[in-house]
Formats: C-alpha cells, structure tokens, sequence
C-alpha cells in the first residue's frame, strides 16, 4: 500500500513539475506588459485623484468658478481659500485666486461634489514631485488655469467652433465631468492587455 | 626547402594548436559566461512578462560589459579573519576545473582540444573539484551564512554525484568507451540512434535496445546536473533568501563575479555533457541519405551540437524560474530515495537486457 503511495507521489510529482513547466512557456510567449515609464505612459483611468484643479470653460476659456465659497467650506480639511471679485458690467462675481493645500488634502473629493457650477474636478496629473513641501500646500490654481488656458488658445480654431475636439485639452476637460459618472466607457489599456 | 619548411610547421602546429584551442575555450567560456547571464535575466524577464535590461547598448546587449566594468572596478576586499589564501585560491578554484573540463569536449568531430581514451573520466574527475572550491570558499569567509552554505554544498554534491555516476555508469555500458568523440560516433544515423532513444529500440541493429529506460536516466541526469550545478530549485548553496549569498557572501567584485561566471560555464559543461551522452553531440538527427546527407558535414557538426546545448541550457533557465527552491530535506529526499534507487535499477535493468541476446543464444 505504502508502496503504492510511493509510486502515485512520484509520478503525481513529475506530472505536477510538467504542468507547472508548460504554465510558465505559455507566459514566456505572451507580448510583454511591461510600460516603458518615462517613454510610455498608461492612460490615467478616469477616476483617477490627482489635486483638485479648476475646469476651463472650452467655450469662454475662463473658469466656471464663481467663489461661492461651498467648496471651501465642504472640505473637512480646510484646505481650499478662494477669493472673488465683480468684473466690469457683470452680476456675479468671479475667481480671482483659488489656493489649494495639497499637503493636506485627502482627495475625498466633498468640493467637487458641493460645486453648483462644477467648477472644479480631480486632473490627471501624477508627476506630482518636488523638492519642498513648499510647493505643495499652496498651490495656485488660476495660475495653472492660466497656463491651460494658453494651450486652449493656440489649440483654437480661428472660426468659433460649436464641438471643440480638436483641442485635446479642452477634449478632456468636456469629458471630465462625464467620465467621473461613466468610468468604465473610456478605454483603458493597461487591463486590456492584462486579459489575454 | 619545402621539407624544412614542412619540419619546422610540423615542429609548430602542436604549439600553435594548444594555443589556439586555449584562447578559444578561454573565448568561449568568458563569452558564455557573460551572455548567460544576460540571456538568463532577459529569460526571466520574458517569463515573467518584463522586457528584461534593455538600457544599455541595443535592447540590453551591453548589459554584461556594464556588470562587467562595475565589478573590475569595485576593490578587492579580504575580509579580516579570513582565510586570506583559501580566499582568494577558490575562485580560481571554481573557474578551473570547467575550463579543463571543455579541452575534452567534442564540439564537432575534429573540433575537440584534446581526445583523451578516458575523456569522460576526464571530465568527471575535474568536476569534481568544484564542490571543494565552493566548500572552501564558504568556509575561508569565516561567515556564518558561507559556512552553512558550505556544509550543504557539500552534502548535496554526494548526494547527486552519486545517482549522476551511476546513470552514467549505465551509459558507460551500452557505450563500452570512456572516449567521448566515440560516444558520439556511435550514435550516427539519425535521432532514433541517439542514446536517449536507442535505447528503447535500436533500429540499425534491429532489436531491443540495451535499456528502454534510458529517457528516464536522461531526466536523472539532468536534475543531478542542476544540482551538481546548484542552480535553482536546487540552489541552497546560494539561496539569496535564507543565506544572503551563500558561500559568496563575504565576496565583492571580481571575486564574486567569478563564482557567478563559473556557475554558467559549469551549465555549459553540464549541458555539453548531456548533449555528448544523450543526444548524439555533432551528430544530425537526419540520417545520411541522399540530400539529408548534407546536413551531416563537418562544418554542420558545432552547429548542431551547440544548437542542441543551447536548448538545454534554455531549459535549465526555463526550470530556475518555474519552480521554487527546495527544502533541503526535500533536495536530500529526492536524491536517496529516488533518484539513487531508480539509477540503481536501470543499472541492472541495462546489464540484464545486454546479456539477454547471449542468454538467448546459449539457450536456444
Ligand atoms: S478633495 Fe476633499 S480634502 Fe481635498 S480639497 Fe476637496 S474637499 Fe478638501
Ligand atoms: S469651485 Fe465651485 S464651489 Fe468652489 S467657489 Fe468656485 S463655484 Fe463655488
């Protein structure tokens, strides 16, 4: 009987070591899935967090933002500061500084559902690196809707559009707010390519 | 004039042979050596899905010349306490004996440095060596991990050697030579006439063959190669995870870059090894008819033998990253109550089917 057991082990064992061996050349001969980082980038999925950063308007290239101030006061960790003033010949009033401190933010993501305008959403942005904490906790994002904005108006087509797709910025920010409701529609390819 | 001339080159040629022979074992086993490890570490890559080191030069072909100048260029360091001559003697220790063992390897039929009658013994005898280089390298380090590392080299290779020489012995048997060119004459004339497969039936003489077991004492050899070799899942003189090292723990630079070279030129002789005995060294797997003859030239000799070792040395690649390491009561287990008893048998399986025709004979 023992004897018996032996044998089974044996070739059980052998058979074992076989199968684990075709297991391991049916991966040798699957493509590589390895993102070469700083030559290829994944695409960001879409509910991604990166810091908060104000929309810009494909239409008017300025921010939605009214400075209503809900933002600031929905974070639990009272990290946003946001300043308005009136422009010339309008009602409402309109961000003038929006200071964010990312050291302390925990990306919950209550000021951008407290928006009434949604003024603002999570970028895609993960080279999020510095020398100093200093550049983290306050963070200027009109300056950085400037800088979007410069992108915006070089990518603008003379003629005043009606669908703005030829700006991948502007792409993005009108399918902002639309992919945080529907994640799974945009394509993502690292976990395409995971599924054989 | 023509008679001096041919004196003095007759004078010159043994010189001029060993010397070419001695740079281009030494060529061969530095290059090995260096692009093993690349094809190891692209081979783990691939079966892990990675690319592998693909920075230096063109898709990594660098990578060994950048190892290389990194571990030249790292100081030699004698530990204190050390064994200072023990020390330094076992990398050369470890290197040598490959070295020595590849002037009797027939790379194709006239492309051997030296056809020793007793080629096999050579190389056995040689090889042995090794275990003692790492042995006392573990235990020069005076280090605690190289020390048990040393220990279980050592038990380890008596274990393996044991099944190796007896599955060897059974090969001696049907083979009757020690000489390794004639090893592989004998197995001409197709795949169906190399040792792994003529032993189940051989075809030219058009009977039993001597050991129908022989494609088992081949799988015999080769785990007893791995072992002999301490390459994964039988690498417990290394074993990164519980030993740090291993016996090259207190090992920098070049040292420890030479264990690690010889470590691949023992695979190529393994593999070489089981190539001459079982697979039919130079010989092609096509039989010498009509236009299949062709493939059987002299020139077509190295390149089937080394296309044959190269396979088996992918798969020793292949086996280090699909199965994890043994324990070393497993690694013992496997060794004595398998390996040992199974070779046993196919020993005296081999001696009984080749004294059966006589039997036969006398009986009927
Ligand atoms: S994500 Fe949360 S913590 Fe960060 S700013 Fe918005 S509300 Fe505050
Ligand atoms: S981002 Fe939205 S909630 Fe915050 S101040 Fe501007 S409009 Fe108000």
């Amino acid at each position: 009987m023992s004897m018996k057991n032996a044998v089974r082990d044996v070739f059980g064992g052998f058979w074992s070591l076989l199968v684990g061996l075709r297991i391991t050349l049916g991966q040798f001969f699957k493509p590589i899935i390895t993102v070469q980082y700083p030559r290829q980038t994944v695409k960001i999925p879409a509910r991604f967090r990166g810091h908060i950063k104000l929309i810009l308007d494909p239409e008017s290239g300025l921010s939605r933002c009214t400075a209503c101030n809900l933002c600031a006061r929905a974070c639990p960790s009272d990290c946003i500061v946001v300043e308005g003033a009136k422009k010339e010949g309008q009602k409402t009033k309109w961000v003038t500084d929006y200071h964010l401190d990312f050291t302390t933010c925990s990306l919950c993501g209550l000021c951008i559902e407290a928006c009434p305008f949604d003024a603002i959403e999570f970028s895609k942005e993960y080279n999020t690196v510095a020398r100093s904490r200093d550049d983290f906790n306050n963070m200027d994002l009109v300056a950085r809707l400037a800088q979007e904005r410069e992108v915006w108006a070089q990518n603008r087509p003379s003629q005043p559009p009606t669908p703005p797709a030829s700006a991948p910025v502007t792409a993005v920010v009108a399918a902002a707010p639309a992919a945080s409701a529907a994640p799974a529609a945009q394509p993502q390819p690292l976990e395409q390519k995971l599924t054989p | 004039m023509s008679a001096i001339l041919d004196f003095l080159l007759g004078l010159a040629w043994p010189w001029t042979r060993l010397l070419l022979f001695l740079v281009g074992i030494c060529a061969f086993v530095g290059l090995n050596a260096a692009y093993l490890v690349l094809a190891e570490r692209k081979g783990a890559a691939r079966f892990q899905r990675r690319p592998g080191p693909n920075e230096a030069g063109y898709a990594g072909w660098m990578q060994p010349f950048a190892d290389g100048l990194k571990l030249l260029s790292k100081q030699v360091l004698i530990p204190p306490g050390t064994d200072a001559l023990l020390y330094c003697v076992a990398p050369l220790m470890v290197m040598a004996p490959p070295l020595m063992c590849l002037a009797v390897v027939p790379f194709g039929e006239s492309l051997v440095a030296r056809n020793l009658d007793y080629g096999l013994l050579f190389v056995f005898s040689f090889g042995s060596i090794n275990v003692m280089a790492l042995m006392l390298g573990g235990w020069a380090s005076r280090n605690k991990f190289s020390v048990i590392s040393s220990a279980r080299v050592v038990s380890q290779n008596v274990a393996y050697e044991i099944p190796m020489l007896l599955v060897v012995i059974t090969l001696l048997m049907v083979a009757g030579t020690l000489d390794l060119n004639e090893v592989i004459r004998q197995q001409t004339g197709g795949f169906w006439q190399w040792n792994i497969l003529r032993g189940i039936w051989d075809f030219r003489a058009g009977h039993i063959g001597a050991n129908f077991l022989m494609p088992v004492t081949f799988i015999i050899f080769y785990t007893c190669m791995l072992a002999e070799t301490n390459r994964a899942p039988f690498d417990m003189a290394e074993a990164e995870s519980e030993l740090v090292a291993g016996a090259f723990t207190e090992y920098g630079g070049m040292g420890f870059g030479v264990f690690f070279m010889a470590e691949y030129a023992n695979i190529v002789l393994g593999c070489s090894l089981a190539t001459i005995l079982f697979l039919g060294g130079w010989q092609s797997p096509f039989p010498p008819v009509s236009f299949l003859a062709y493939f059987s030239g002299p020139l077509w000799g190295p390149i089937w033998f080394l296309a044959k070792m190269y396979c088996l040395v992918f798969s020793v690649i292949w086996v280090r990253w699909t199965f994890p390491r043994t324990q070393f009561y497993n690694l013992l287990n496997l060794s004595w109550k398998i390996l040992i008893p199974i070779s046993l048998f196919t020993l005296l399986l081999t001696g009984a089917l080749m004294k059966l025709p006589l039997v036969w004979r006398h009986l009927f």
